[in-house]
This record gives structure tokens, C-alpha cells and sequence, in this order.
């Protein structure tokens, strides 16, 4: 177990430094002249200049990366116009935003785990639940509304979902407020109806995916030997299809849902656009509109790692859960 | 995987007639059409995505027969205060029958017509492209094995482990910024091109991984060994002895990647990052009619139910071709 997880983490660190130096290059070295994109509105030769100067793009890009990455580890000094010492986790300076990219990270962070993790959790529930008793009552009309349902979910698109739902419930029945994020320790409920129809719109989309996975998962693992063999020793059905079948039928669903939960995390860029919430995923699309272009590089980034960590604790998990997987 | 056992299986003979000429072969692909016609799933959304498809083709000749453009103006059908289309359903009438968009007075059916075909040609010549670049990287991978092999997997590994969205919509500024200054204006034909990139891009890794399979398990088996001992060269036995093997997975994962692309941009343009305004886009439509949730409600409904029907015709079809080409899969 020690040698797989000192391999692992090898190769995480290894991807990781690749997505920063494929980001680096992609943000400062692509355009034309990175400077342009994240100027202010009024900004003239001598400003761009100086813009210039302070972010050291007239330097060599290796020198550049350098002092970037050392920004995130032991922090760096970013000059007096960008706010002076950077400390620790130092993603640089917004121009567009006039403050440092943590801080504004700090502040939008919560927002997306806020809208994630309830919606995974919801998502989780009714794909596994739905896929599971579709499985189960296969070819009645309950599988069938699941399978109409799973399918009308993997073709919707979030945005229409989401317009459909604030539609109705805000506009026309008037009992959810307009969405927007109050934190959970300030006020729960305001936290929870704010965020409520955010949640559905996610969990929506995604248990459509997941009922159709849990329910050939299902079908699968109840056409196995031990299956069979468990009821025929006369176990009860319940403990056969609730225990020995749902946990070998959900082990490859865990891969998956460990991934989109990594990936929404990096930015629910969409359902945050649709509800106006401001989360990880818009402060991208503003950096992206505004050409902000250390905000984008540092969204780019936390993204990847979420989505890298994700990966690394499905493995362990799995690892954790099939011994075989240690072997190969 | 393998069409060849099926030649073999016991075929059905739809006609009752009496066939006097006894077994009648028939190829793989002669066994799926079949299959497929007699799929009723798959003849209707088969049928609807040709529909589809026509309708974004004969769009100039539509334009001409309803008598609208998509850029035409109606700002009189407005209201005066606020510009919210006057008349029922956002002003649906003989000369409007989707009616107009609020704010800029279009008329909304000629810009989805329009919209279609942006959405239809980004999303094929995507599929197209990632195809391409996904068999070529797999079909090597899978053959030559040793370096090529991993450093093929690793690429494929990384690219997997990029989140797509918010890359995709950071990749777009930056490439502006190499070909055109920030206050210049980008034209359609480079977006579009940018956008296609960008999913073959993202998108080659999965087919090339799907590839890479197939061709590990075929590569060990006879008539490649025959087609090596007679003195083939590398590209006859990668394109003429492995590729006519290999269609079938090709097939299912190009249908099933269209509907992706159609969503994909519809997201980007949502997000203001793929086709902007004044192109008509089904993304930058549903975009702009959230605004206008509260005032014209009708607005979101015909970009959105379009686009739905759209990718649920384009993935009962991908379902489809799937059972009818690989009929022991179950789902």
C-alpha cells in the first residue's frame, strides 16, 4: 500500500507540474503582449509600461515561472502598486479586480462548495436510488418512467433547466427567493433557499447520468453467480439486493462521481452564469471577459487541482476497497 | 472487436416468400442496417436529425421563402418602454412565428434556422476532426506499443485530467490575443475555428484510448501476423488490415461525440466566450433570455426546447447504432 501511494503521488505531482507550466505558457506566453488584456480601462503607454515592469514579463519565461511558482510556495514580493508582500499561496495581483487573486479566491470558494457538495449528495441519492430500483423492477413501468426520465435529463442543458426552474418557482409561484449566497454560518435557512434551486438544477442533470449507469451496474451485477448463490442459500431479498449487489454495483459509480464532484468543483461555471451566483466559476468567466489574466491562470489551476485530488483519493478508495487494483 | 462471429449466427429472413436460393449472406454492416431499420427508436430520430440537418443546410433558401433575415430589425413590434414584443408568447404572428426578441426586435425563428447550422457544422466538423486525430494517436499507440505507446497514454492521462469547461473558456482570450490586439474585433470564421480546435483538442484522447484497446487485442491475431509475413508496410496494415476492423467502435463514439459538441458550444456561447451576438447561436439566445425571464418568458423556450431536441435525437440515434452494431452490449 506504501509503494502504490508514494507512486501515485508521484504521478500526481508530475501532472500537476505539467498543467502549471501548459497553463503558465498558455497565459503568458500566448498572446501577442500579455499586458494588453489585463489593462484597466484608461490605461495609456507609460501605465502599460509599468504594469509591465511590475509583473517582470520583460524578463526570460523561465525566470517568469520561477518566481511564480515560488509565489505559491513561499510567497513573493509583488511590488508596492500590487499590494507589496504576497504571502504563501500567492497567485498574484488582479489589475481588474485591485486586490490580491487569493483574496478574491478566498471569497468565492465557499460559494462553489456550498453549491456542490449539497447537490452531490443529492445527486447521489436519487441516481443510485433510481437506477437501483429501476434495476430491480426491470421492464415495468417504473424502469420504464426511469429510463424516459434519465434520458430527457442527458439530453437537457443546465442553463434551460435552470431558466425553467427560476421561472417557475421565483417568477410565476413566487416561494424561492431569488438565488443568491448567504453564508451557512450567518443564516442556514436564507443559506439553503438561496441556493435550493441551484442544487435541484444540478441534481437533476446529474442523477439523470448516474440512474442510467446504477441501473446497467445493477442489471450486471444481479445476473452474477454470488447473486444468485445468496438467495438460493435464502437470504433474504433485501439483504441480497441491498447489501452483497449494491455494493459491488456501486464501486465503479464511486470512479465517477469522485470525478464530477472534482470537476464541479473547479467551477460550476454554468449553473453559477444561470443563477448569478457569484462562485469560482463566474469570478473565471468575468477574468476571462475582463482578459484578467493571473485570476484566470489561478482559477485554471484550482480547478486542475481538484480535479487531481479527485482522481487521487478515487484511486486510494478503490485501493482501499479491491486489493487487486495495489497489484497491477 | 469482432463482426465476424455474427456472419455466422443464424439470420432472421424477413420476407415470408419462399427463398429458393437458401442461406443468403450478408456482411456485418448489412446485418446493423437491418437491425437499424427495424428500430423504431432509431428510425425517429434518425428521421428528425435529418429534418434538423436539411432545415441548417437550406437556410439561405428559407430566408428567402419566409421573406426575414436574421439580422432584420422590427423595433416598431416592440414596446416602447423596456422593448418587450408586443402580442402574445413574445409576439408570435403569421410574419413571426417564433416570434421577436425583446430588446433587439429580431425575428427569433430565421436566427434559430441559422442558429442550427452554426451548432450542426461546429459539432460535425468537431466530431470529424477528433476522430481523425483520436484513430491515427490510437491505432499507433495500440500497434508500435514501447515509447510511442506511452507517451501516447500519458498525453491522453493528462488531458483527462484537465478540467474541460473552465479551460476551454480560458484557452479562447489568450489565443485572441495572439492574432488580434484587445480592441480589435475578432472575426466569426476565427471563433469558430478556435472553437473546433479547442475540442479536438480536448476531445482525441477518449476515442484514442477507445482505439488503443482494440487494436492491443487485435494486433496479436492471425491475419495481421499473415498480413506481416507476407511483407505488408506499416500504413497497409494500420489503415487497410486494422482500420476496416476497427469502424464499428469508431462509429458509435463519433455519433455519441456530436451531441457532446452540440452542447459543448451551446455552453461556451452561453458563457459569451464561443459565438457571440450578433451570429445567431442557440447558446448566446438562451444567454441573453435569461434576462428576459421575468418580462418575456417565451423567449427561452424555443432556443431551449430545439437544442433538447436536438441532442436527445442526436444520443437515441448514438444509443441506437450502438445496439445495432454491437447487439450482445447490453445497457
Amino acid at each position: 500500500m506504501v509503494r502504490f501511494l508514494i507512486k501515485r503521488l508521484l504521478s500526481v505531482s508530475l501532472t500537476l507540474f505539467a498543467v502549471s507550466v501548459v497553463s503558465f505558457l498558455m497565459f503568458f506566453a500566448l498572446p501577442r503582449d500579455p499586458v494588453t488584456g489585463m489593462c484597466p480601462k484608461n490605461c495609456n503607454a507609460e501605465r502599460l509600461e509599468r504594469v509591465r515592469q511590475e509583473l517582470g514579463l520583460n524578463d526570460p519565461k523561465v525566470e517568469q515561472y520561477a518566481a511564480y511558482m515560488k509565489g505559491i510556495f513561499v510567497g513573493r514580493d509583488l511590488g508596492s502598486a500590487q499590494g507589496g508582500k504576497c504571502e504563501a499561496p500567492c497567485l498574484g495581483y488582479s489589475y481588474v479586480n485591485s486586490e490580491a487573486v487569493t483574496d478574491t479566491l478566498g471569497r468565492v470558494l465557499p460559494v462553489t462548495l456550498s453549491i456542490v457538495i449539497p447537490a452531490a449528495i443529492l445527486w447521489l441519492l436519487l441516481g443510485v436510488g433510481l437506477g437501483m430500483l429501476s434495476a430491480l423492477r426491470r421492464g415495468t413501468l417504473i424502469d420504464r418512467l426511469a429510463i424516459g426520465f434519465s434520458l430527457t435529463g442527458a439530453s437537457m442543458q443546465l442553463y434551460f433547466v435552470g431558466a425553467l426552474l427560476l421561472l417557475i418557482f421565483t417568477y410565476q409561484l413566487k416561494i424561492v427567493p431569488v438565488p443568491h449566497y448567504t453564508s451557512i454560518l450567518d443564516n442556514p435557512l436564507d443559506w439553503a433557499s438561496g441556493l435550493v434551486l441551484a442544487w435541484i438544477a444540478l441534481a437533476f442533470l446529474f442523477s439523470a447520468i448516474y440512474a442510467r449507469l446504477a441501473r446497467a451496474q445493477m442489471l450486471e451485477t444481479l445476473s452474477e453467480d454470488f447473486v444468485r448463490t445468496a438467495r438460493a442459500k435464502g437470504l433474504a431479498k433485501r439483504t441480497v439486493y441491498g447489501r452483497h449487489a449494491l455494493r459491488a454495483a456501486i464501486t465503479p459509480l464511486v470512479t465517477i462521481a469522485g470525478l464530477d464532484v472534482g470537476a464541479a468543483l473547479g467551477g460550476t461555471v454554468i449553473t453559477e452564469t444561470t443563477f448569478g451566483i457569484q462562485g469560482l466559476g463566474r469570478t473565471a468567466v468575468y477574468a476571462v471577459r475582463g482578459g484578467d489574466l493571473p485570476m484566470i491562470m489561478a482559477t485554471v489551476l484550482i480547478a486542475a487541482v481538484f480535479v487531481v485530488i479527485a482522481n487521487l483519493v478515487v484511486d486510494l478508495l478503490y485501493a482501499a476497497i479491491d486489493p487487486r487494483v495495489r497489484l497491477s | 472487436m469482432s463482426l465476424s462471429p455474427e456472419v455466422l449466427e443464424p439470420v432472421p429472413v424477413a420476407d415470408a416468400a419462399p427463398a429458393p436460393k437458401g442461406v443468403v449472406g450478408r456482411s456485418p454492416g448489412q446485418l446493423a442496417w437491418m437491425r437499424l431499420r427495424r428500430d423504431r427508436t432509431a428510425m425517429i430520430s434518425g428521421c428528425t436529425l435529418l429534418f434538423l440537418m436539411l432545415v441548417a443546410l437550406a437556410a439561405p433558401l428559407i430566408e428567402v421563402l419566409y421573406g426575414v433575415g436574421p439580422h432584420d430589425e422590427f423595433k416598431h413590434l416592440l414596446t416602447r418602454r423596456g422593448s418587450i414584443p408586443l402580442g402574445y408568447a413574445g409576439g408570435v404572428s403569421a410574419d413571426h412565428w417564433f416570434g421577436i426578441e425583446p430588446g433587439t426586435g429580431r425575428d427569433i425563428f430565421i436566427r434559430m434556422v441559422y442558429g442550427l447550422r452554426t451548432s450542426i457544422f461546429i459539432a460535425l466538423a468537431s466530431a470529424i476532426v477528433t476522430a481523425g486525430l483520436g484513430v491515427t494517436a490510437g491505432i499507433l499507440a495500440g500497434y508500435l506499443g514501447g515509447w510511442v505507446d506511452t507517451v501516447i497514454s500519458w498525453i491522453t492521462d493528462f488531458a483527462l485530467a484537465l478540467p474541460f469547461l473552465i479551460f476551454a473558456l480560458a484557452v479562447m482570450r489568450p489565443v485572441e490575443l495572439r492574432f488580434y490586439g484587445p480592441r480589435e474585433e475578432v472575426p466569426t470564421w476565427f471563433r469558430v475555428a478556435v472553437l473546433i480546435a479547442i475540442f479536438a483538442a480536448f476531445g482525441w484522447t477518449s476515442t484514442a484510448r477507445l482505439v488503443r484497446g482494440q487494436v492491443i487485442s487485435l494486433r496479436e491475431r492471425e491475419f495481421i501476423e499473415a498480413a506481416r509475413a507476407s511483407g505488408a508496410g506499416l500504413g497497409h496494415i494500420l489503415f487497410r488490415q486494422l482500420l476496416p476492423n476497427l469502424w464499428a467502435p469508431i462509429l458509435v463514439s463519433f455519433s455519441l461525440a456530436v451531441p457532446a459538441y452540440v452542447t459543448g458550444e451551446a455552453a461556451l456561447s452561453f458563457l459569451g466566450i464561443g459565438i457571440v451576438d450578433p451570429t445567431p447561436d442557440f447558446g448566446a439566445m438562451i444567454f441573453r433570455s435569461i434576462a428576459y425571464l421575468q418580462t418575456d418568458p417565451a423567449y427561452v423556450f424555443f432556443p431551449g426546447i430545439t437544442i433538447f431536441a436536438l441532442v436527445l435525437a442526436f444520443n437515441l440515434f448514438g444509443d441506437a447504432l450502438r445496439d445495432a452494431l454491437d447487439p450482445k452490449s447490453s445497457r
